[in-house]
């Protein structure tokens, strides 16, 4: 592999590896985590559906900022990645 | 459907024709069914298609001039309570439309406006207005996230909230439970006269005969009165609102700025904005206001939109980092005088009107349907119509 | 200090867009390129960060060369001064100024993580929209477990992190995008239990000459073929995806053949087990800022709301282009030609002349992609029967968790005539994605119970967003920055 050391974000407390230049959603989904919000109504999980910034599933809270696309945000080390309840607000 | 010529009859033949399947149109509709009459509710497009989908659906008394708005105020404010408790479906009407009496407050930046409002609420009270004083530092109280550096406000207990597009689709509903006939999609293309006298109208699908025809045709309502050669002076006055990514319920009242009065009150053509901050049951919250008189321009205007947020942040400043996710705009049916237009047309007779609420439909709608049902039906009106007489613009202008 | 507009903006810096942006520089026009993206090459070139791993482009990129060499001349017209490549732009606004247009952006990777950045306005005489397209969905039950994505969402994960979303996968719709999505997911490692194609591609052999007009296209479908061969996954044709199913997360899918009326022959249900279900119904084109500023749509062979384009991809707006997706979904190489008419068209209102003479050969391209995409629209239909007998629980918008027998109560027991008046009601395309997602289904959910086919009005009313993306207030109540004063983003 070339390029940066990875990294570590820390998901719910819990670590989780990262390579340079990933989305906080790809850091999730390469470490099996499929889910990272629940829905204000049903209380349902929901994570990475479209994958490219529109349809706003997979919102997470990201060092205390709710509502963060995790397939747009780039995963910064020590990210402090954490489900999102509801509206996260 | 097939089109038919516009000679056919349709095999309705109602007491009364409503032009405008909009919150008032419906809630004539509704009054009328109640008073026993039989109706037709046409639209030329779908229900709550008009100024009605593009409102906050405020319920205000707190907002309104002095004098016969604030009567009509009054009167449709008892007449949403008294329909909320309604059992419907299981549930209650007030329920199925998301009714709120949540309260407004109102809040003043300075000494300067605090203390005309404090005149204003005088006279308020007097006439049967509920008007609470809250000092500065009991605001938070009533709003948490209100900014800290304001002067005091008023709170209004009696000011409510409303799903604007519901209570239409559910006044509708109610209606038709009562023998009315909905006929979306059909626009009125005339009038059946026998003499001077309206007894009907004409759409593309054919004619209905009736005893009479209301234009309820919101900001579209003065092309309905010149189809029967009258004047009504309704012009459309536009209005922004900003709609933000849902929340949880922080705002827990209708807050708006003292300035918020005046702009309602002024004739002003040009883009005015005032701070009017509300939550919503679908948790969104809602930021207005924005009135400008430029006809049906469609634009968005993202100075409007930058002056809506900029006083949201000045009431809350929490909201600063909120999105919006969504800006809607509409066209309110303004009349010279800010008055709306109620009651039986002597130029035309057979025609009434009940139009030209501005951007106080919703509210107004409730006591407009019920004063309308008391005309057509010959009943002492609950409040007097001579203020709202349609061909007053007339006279004025002889 | 006082910083000149640009002569053209393209928004958008996928196929369509780079070739705009090359096409109006080279013509001597002063250009903006304007993405969102923190690469270029939009959906289709998407490519990953240097550090996420060992990437060879060859697997995944058909016409790659032609990206790189595209991007590299941008590269140096940018060295020259003669193109600003603004990438992380979020358009969130476009706006009729006296001489051109204002283009208001967010700036940012997700700009929702930098809320007390001013937004930034590029000032443009021109304005080129190349903003594609994404997955369109149809709502089915389970389809909004953790596990289900849109074909594109794990094309993406893919082609922009080499992160394969699934162990074991199956892919699901319809239309010719499917296959490089089992493809790439095949050579990633993961197993691939079928692709669930819900058409038969037969109609081809009835458009022999426009066979001949794209054969290297066809090229491409046998060589996906033949590495599908390969990877032994197999296609199932007029099938469908009838389930999701899981309690969490996706553990199965269920799959049945449509029998001869369009519905699933429930005999031929089976439970195929997996934790990734990539599913696409071909593409919605992103049409926010051409309906901000008024532009004219139709409604294409294939259903989705377009903006109707002239022969030099001018749009009903004056001054105002639109290439790729947003006239038709057509894919990369009809996205290419597109832009570079628009991009030369765009210079030549300005008065500069186009470098060379090569129109009539592109017109010739453009007509022959086109009648190509035309066909794959017919052979690729979304059922019409497809929504039917979606169970009154099932969710339609995914965001206010609106159901089918929500959206079917406005219609039957409140009275809408039509799908605005179902969002009004029922708050279906309410929420977050503003009905990007539903909107599709929203229509044709409605318009089938209505008995007619969706209208451009009908489309419309899911379509118009007035703020492009999300803006937090105070943003929006910021003086915004002028965005032309030499940042270079990309």
């Amino acid at each position: 592999m070339t390029g940066p050391a990875p990294f570590d974000i820390t998901f719910d407390g819990e670590p989780i590896a990262c390579r340079d230049g990933w989305t906080i959603g790809a850091a999730l989904t390469a470490a099996d985590v499929r889910s990272w919000r629940t829905t204000r109504h049903g209380q349902r999980p929901r994570g990475l559906f479209c994958g490219i910034g529109i349809c706003f599933d997979c919102l997470v809270s990201v060092n205390g900022q709710p509502s963060v696309r995790a397939c747009l945000a780039p995963a910064r080390p020590g990210d402090d990645v954490r489900t999102q309840l509801g509206t996260g607000q | 459907m097939t089109r038919h010529d516009s000679r056919t009859r349709l095999a309705i033949s109602p007491d009364l024709v409503v032009i405008g399947a909009g919150i008032v149109g419906a809630a004539c509709a509704y009054y009328a069914t109640q008073a026993g009459l039989s109706v037709a509710v046409v639209d030329r497009g779908p229900i709550a298609g008009g100024t009605t989908g593009a409102g906050e659906g405020n319920i205000l008394v707190s907002d309104k001039e002095l004098g016969p708005e604030l009567d009509l105020a009054l009167l449709s404010n008892q007449q949403w309570r008294a329909l909320a408790d309604l059992p419907l479906d299981g549930t209650t009407f007030g329920r199925a439309v998301e009714l709120e009496t949540k309260g407004g407050l109102v809040v003043a930046t300075g000494q300067a406006p605090l203390e005309v409002m404090q005149r204003l609420t005088g006279k308020q009270q007097a006439l049967g207005v509920e008007a609470l004083a809250v000092p500065a530092h009991e605001l938070h109280e009533h709003e948490p996230h209100l900014a800290d550096d304001l002067a005091g406000g008023y709170l209004y207990p009696q000011d409510m909230q409303v799903q604007p597009m519901l209570a239409t689709a559910h006044l509708l509903r109610l209606a038709r439970r009562g023998g009315a006939t909905v006929l979306p999609h059909q626009p009125v293309t005339g009038y059946l006269r026998d003499g001077d006298r309206v007894v009907g109208v004409r759409t593309p699908q054919g004619d209905i005969s009736s005893g009479a025809v209301l234009n309820a045709a919101g900001t579209w309502a003065g092309e309905l009165a010149a189809l029967a050669a009258v004047r009504v002076p309704v012009a459309p006055r536009r209005g922004f609102i900003l709609v933000t990514e849902p929340l949880p319920p922080i705002i827990r009242h209708k807050v708006y700025l003292t300035d918020y009065i005046g702009d309602v009150a002024s004739d002003s053509a040009a883009l005015q904005t005032s701070a009017v901050v509300e939550g919503t049951r679908a948790g969104t919250v809602l930021i207005g206001a924005s009135r400008e008189r430029v006809g049906f321009d469609h634009t968005f205007s993202p100075a409007a939109l930058g002056a809506l947020a900029h006083g949201a942040v000045r009431l809350f400043p929490s909201l600063a980092g909120v999105s919006a996710i969504r800006a809607y705009h509409g066209f309110r049916p303004y009349c010279p005088d800010h008055l709306p237009v109620i009651g039986p047309d002597p130029r035309a007779p057979g025609l009434y009107h009940a139009c030209g609420h501005e951007g106080a439909g919703i509210g107004l709608s409730m006591g407009t349907g019920l004063l309308i049902a008391q005309a057509l039906t010959g009943g002492p009106p609950d409040i007097d119509l001579h203020p709202f007489r349609p061909d007053r613009f007339t006279e004025a202008s002889a | 200090m006082n910083t000149p507009k640009v002569d053209v903006a393209v928004v958008g810096a996928g196929p369509a867009g780079l070739a705009a942006a090359l096409a109006a520089a080279d013509s001597g026009a002063m250009v903006a390129l304007i993405d969102a993206g923190i690469r270029p090459g939009g959906q289709y070139w998407r490519s990953p960060a240097p550090g996420a791993g060992r990437f060879t482009p060859d697997t995944l990129h058909h016409s790659w060369r032609r990206f790189v060499d595209t991007n590299k001349r941008l590269d140096d017209l940018a060295g020259q001064q003669k193109v600003q490549r603004l990438a992380e732009h979020h358009v969130w606004s476009v706006e009729r100024i006296d001489d051109g247009w204002a283009i208001h952006c967010l700036v940012g990777p997700e700009p929702r993580q930098q809320a007390g950045r001013p937004p930034v306005t590029i000032q443009a005489r021109r304005l080129i929209l190349a903003t594609g397209a994404y997955d369109r969905q149809l709502p089915f039950p389970g389809w909004d477990l953790p596990g289900v994505m849109t074909a594109g969402g794990a094309q993406a994960l893919l082609k922009g992190h080499l992160v394969v979303a699934g162990k074991t996968a199956v892919v699901a719709g319809t239309g010719p995008f499917l296959l490089p999505v089992a493809v790439g997911l095949a050579r990633h490692g993961a197993r691939v239990r079928g692709v669930i194609e819900a058409n038969a591609p037969f109609g081809f052999a009835r458009s022999p000459r426009v066979l001949l007009g794209a054969l290297n296209k066809v090229g491409e479908a046998s060589a996906y073929a033949a590495q599908l061969a390969r990877h032994r996954v197999a296609v199932r044709h007029r099938h469908v995806v009838t389930r999701a199913e899981g309690t969490d997360r996706l553990t199965g899918v269920v799959v049945a053949r449509l029998g001869r009326d369009g519905r699933p022959e429930a005999h031929t249900q089976r439970y195929v087990e997996c934790d990734l279900l990539a599913v696409g119904w071909g593409f919605t084109p992103q049409l926010d800022l051409h309906l901000q500023i008024g532009c004219a749509t139709r409604v294409d062979v294939d259903s989705s709301l377009v903006v109707t384009v002239d022969d030099s991809q001018q749009t009903t707006v004056d001054g105002v282009w639109a290439a790729g997706e947003s006239t038709g979904i057509g894919g990369a190489d009809l996205a290419s030609v597109e832009g570079e008419i628009a991009g030369r068209s765009a210079a030549a209102s300005l008065g500069v002349t186009p470098a060379s003479a090569r129109l009539s050969r592109l017109l010739r391209r453009r007509a022959a992609l086109r009648r190509f995409a035309g066909v794959m629209h017919r052979v690729y239909p979304v059922p019409p029967a497809a929504l039917d007998n979606l169970p009154d629980g099932t969710l339609v918008c995914r965001c206010e968790e609106v159901t089918a027998g929500a959206i079917r109560h406005t219609i039957g027991d409140l009275g809408a005539s039509d799908p605005r008046t179902v969002k009004l009601l029922a708050r279906p395309g309410m929420g977050w994605c503003q009905g990007r997602v539903c909107g599709f289904a929203t229509v044709c959910l409605t318009a089938r119970h209505l008995r007619r086919s969706p209208t451009v009005e009908d489309l419309r009313a899911f379509a118009q967003r007035p703020i492009a993306t999300p803006i937090p207030l105070g943003q929006l109540a910021m003086p915004s920055t002028e965005g032309n004063a030499g940042g270079d983003g990309g």
